[in-house]
C-alpha cells in the first residue's frame, strides 16, 4: 500500500497552523494513491499530535525526547528517515518553513530520492504533479514526480487547509539516542516579538518613500491594527533601516498573504516577483507612474504621511465595529 | 584554513524571464547572468576566514554550463584562489544529482569548511548545500546570518520565524549563507586582471537526471487589472470599503 508521511511542525508542543496545510496536501496525495496519511510529530516530551486527525491523518506518530524540544537537524532527519525506512512511504510531505527548508533536503539525501521544494500546489493525475514557482514567481514549472519515494515541501499559505476528520490514533515511535552533529543550543527571541512576513496573513511593507527609518512606526501602527507583519523593500534593508528578515522580494522572502500593502515602494521587478501570489495588493505611492500600481488591485496616489495615519484610524474603526 | 565555496550562475534578479520555444525552459537570449547573490556572501565569508587564519586556500566550485566559467572568474576576482567547473548541460530541477556531483568533488578535498549560498535565486530549492552535508556526513547549519569559527569549532545563527536559532558544531562542516552575514567585496580591477591567470579546471559533472520531469514552464496567471481608488487621504474610506466589501479581506 502506498502511504504518505506528513512531517508536522510544532512550537512549544502545539501543532503550527502550517501543519494543517501539510496534512491537506498529504491527504490529497494519499487519496490519489489509495493509501493512508501518517503524521509524524517530533518534539520534546509532552508533545502530541492533537488535532492532526482533523485534517486527514489516519495515524499520528509521536517521536518525543527531551533532547528534541528544539529543532536538532540531524536527529530530526534521522527520526524521519527511520520511520520512512521502516514503513516505506511513497511520498514524504514537509512544510517549506525555516525548519522544513532545512529538514526536507536532509530527508531526501538520506532516502536518496527526489525533492520537489517549495511547491505551491500538488495534485494527483496518474502520478504526483507539483506546481513550482521559479525565478521568484516570474515563471512556474509543472513537474511530474517520477522518482519513488519522493519528498515534497509545500510553501506556507499556498494551499488552503481542508478539514477531513479521521481517527488519528496516536502511537509513540522510538527515538534513537544520538548526539547531534550540529547542536541547536538556544532560540533567540527579539525584544519585540514580531510576526514573520512569510507567515502573516497581512503584510504592510515600506520602501524608500518612508524617507527615514523612524517613519516605519507608521507602518508598525497600521500592521498592529490589522494584526499583520511589517515588511520592507530591498532598498531599505540595504540601507540598514530594517532587518533582512523583513525583506520581501527575490532576494528576500516570497510572501502569499491575503492582504499586502506596498507603501512608498516603487515596484522593482525583483520586489513584484515576491508578492505575485498575494491575494489582494494595495499600493500607496505619490508617484502615479510607479510600476507598483500595475501590480496592485487597489491604489491610492498620494502622500503616505497623510494617507497611512488616516488608514490606520479607519481600519481600527472597522476592526472595533 | 582550506575552504570550498559552491556557487551557481543565475539570471540577474532584475532580468525579465522569457519562456523558450520548447515551453519547458527559459530563453536565455539577452539575459544577464550573475554570480548568485547569496553565493557572494559565502565567497566573502570564505575569504575573510582564510585571511583571518593567515594561510590556506579558497576553492570555488560550480556545476553548470561552459558559461559558468565567467561566474567562477567573478569569485576568483573577489579573491578565491582557484576554480573547478563541473560541466553539465541543463541542470535538473531535482537538487539531488547536483548535490551528488558536488559531494563527489568535495569528498577527498580535505576542506575545513564548505560554504554555499542559502538559496539560488533561480530555482530556489534551498537544498543543495544541506544535501551535500548529508551526503558527506558533515554537520551543517543552513541560512546563517552570523558565523563564528575558532579552534576547530563553529557557531552559527539562523533565522527562524520570529527569532533565531543558535547552532554549534565542530569542523569540518558545511554552512549556507544568508544575507546579513557580511558585506561582499567588489572585485577590484587588479583582482579582475589576476583572476584571468588563476587556475580553473573544467571536468564533466556526470550528472544524473533526478526524479522530477518537466511537464511545462509557464508564466504565472496574470493578476486582474486593478484600479486607483483615489488621491490622498480623502481616498481612504473608499479603499477601506473596497477591502471590506469587494475583496473581503478585512
Amino acid at each position: 500500500m502506498a502511504n504518505v508521511l506528513a512531517v508536522l511542525e510544532q512550537r512549544g508542543g502545539a501543532l503550527k497552523k502550517v501543519s494543517s496545510e501539510t496534512l491537506t496536501v498529504a491527504r490529497r496525495v494519499a487519496d490519489g494513491l489509495g493509501g493512508e496519511v501518517h503524521a509524524l510529530v517530533i518534539g520534546g516530551s509532552g508533545v502530541s499530535g492533537e488535532g492532526a486527525g482533523t485534517y486527514g491523518a489516519d495515524r499520528v506518530l509521536v517521536a518525543s525526547d527531551d533532547a528534541l524540544a528544539l529543532y536538532q537537524a540531524d536527529r530530526y532527519a534521522a527520526a524521519v528517515a527511520a520511520q520512512a525506512g521502516a514503513a516505506g512511504y511513497e511520498v514524504v510531505v514537509v512544510a517549506a518553513t525555516a525548519m522544513g527548508r532545512d529538514l526536507a533536503p536532509r530527508i531526501a539525501a538520506r532516502l536518496g530520492c527526489a525533492l520537489a521544494a517549495d511547491v505551491t500546489d500538488v495534485r494527483f493525475d496518474g502520478g504526483v504533479i507539483v506546481t513550482r514557482p521559479v525565478y521568484a514567481g516570474k515563471a512556474t514549472y509543472t513537474l511530474k514526480v517520477t522518482g519513488s519515494p519522493s519528498v515534497i515541501s509545500i510553501r506556507p499559505n499556498a494551499v488552503a487547509a481542508v478539514p477531513d476528520e479521521r481517527p488519528g490514533a496516536t502511537d509513540a515511535v522510538p527515538v534513537e539516542a544520538a548526539e547531534p552533529k550540529a547542536k541547536t543550543v538556544e532560540i533567540k527571541q527579539p525584544e519585540k516579538a514580531a510576526l514573520d512576513v512569510a507567515e502573516a496573513t497581512v503584510v504592510v511593507a515600506g520602501g524608500r518613500g518612508l524617507k527615514a527609518p523612524e517613519h516605519f512606526q507608521l507602518l508598525e501602527d497600521l500592521a498592529a491594527a490589522l494584526g499583520g507583519a511589517v515588511g520592507a523593500s530591498r532598498a531599505v534593508v540595504d540601507a540598514g533601516w530594517r532587518p533582512h528578515a523583513e525583506q520581501v522580494g527575490q532576494t528576500g522572502k516570497v510572501v502569499s498573504p491575503s492582504l499586502y500593502f506596498a507603501v512608498g515602494i516603487s515596484g522593482a521587478i525583483q520586489h513584484l516577483a515576491g508578492i505575485r501570489t498575494a491575494k489582494t495588493i494595495v499600493a500607496i505611492n505619490k508617484d502615479a507612474d510607479a510600476p507598483i500600481f500595475k501590480a496592485a488591485d487597489y491604489g491610492i496616489v498620494g502622500d503616505l504621511f497623510e494617507v497611512i495615519p488616516k488608514l490606520t484610524e479607519e481600519i481600527r474603526k472597522v476592526r472595533e465595529g | 584554513m582550506k575552504l570550498a565555496v559552491c556557487v551557481k550562475r543565475v539570471p540577474d534578479s532584475e532580468a525579465r524571464i522569457k519562456i523558450g520555444a520548447d515551453g519547458k525552459s527559459i530563453d536565455e537570449t539577452g539575459v544577464k547572468f550573475v554570480l548568485n547573490p547569496y553565493d557572494e556572501y559565502a565567497v566573502e565569508e570564505a575569504l575573510k576566514l582564510k585571511e583571518a587564519s593567515g594561510a590556506g586556500e579558497v576553492v570555488v566550485i560550480s556545476v553548470g554550463p561552459d558559461t559558468a566559467q565567467e561566474t567562477l572568474r567573478t569569485a576568483l576576482a573577489m579573491g578565491a584562489d582557484r576554480g573547478v567547473l563541473l560541466k553539465a548541460g541543463a541542470l535538473p530541477l531535482d537538487p539531488l544529482p547536483v548535490a551528488q556531483a558536488l559531494a563527489a568533488e568535495l569528498k577527498d578535498g580535505g576542506y575545513d569548511l564548505v560554504l554555499f549560498g542559502k538559496v539560488a535565486i533561480d530555482d530556489s530549492s534551498h537544498a543543495v548545500g544541506v544535501m551535500v552535508a548529508e551526503l558527506l556526513g558533515l554537520p551543517c547549519v543552513s541560512a546563517v546570518a552570523h558565523l563564528t569559527i575558532a579552534d576547530g569549532k563553529g557557531s552559527g545563527e539562523r533565522e527562524i520565524e520570529g527569532g533565531g536559532e543558535v547552532v554549534e558544531f565542530a569542523l569540518p562542516a558545511v554552512v549556507t549563507a544568508d544575507k546579513g552575514l557580511n558585506e561582499p567585496r567588489y572585485p577590484a580591477l587588479r583582482g579582475i586582471m589576476m583572476a584571468k591567470k588563476k587556475p580553473l579546471e573544467v571536468k564533466d559533472a556526470g550528472l544524473g537526471t533526478g526524479g522530477l520531469d518537466v511537464v511545462s514552464l509557464a508564466y504565472p496567471p496574470e493578476r486582474k487589472a486593478g484600479r486607483i481608488v483615489g488621491e490622498g487621504a480623502d481616498a481612504v474610506p473608499a479603499l477601506v470599503d473596497a477591502l471590506k466589501n469587494e475583496a473581503k479581506v478585512l
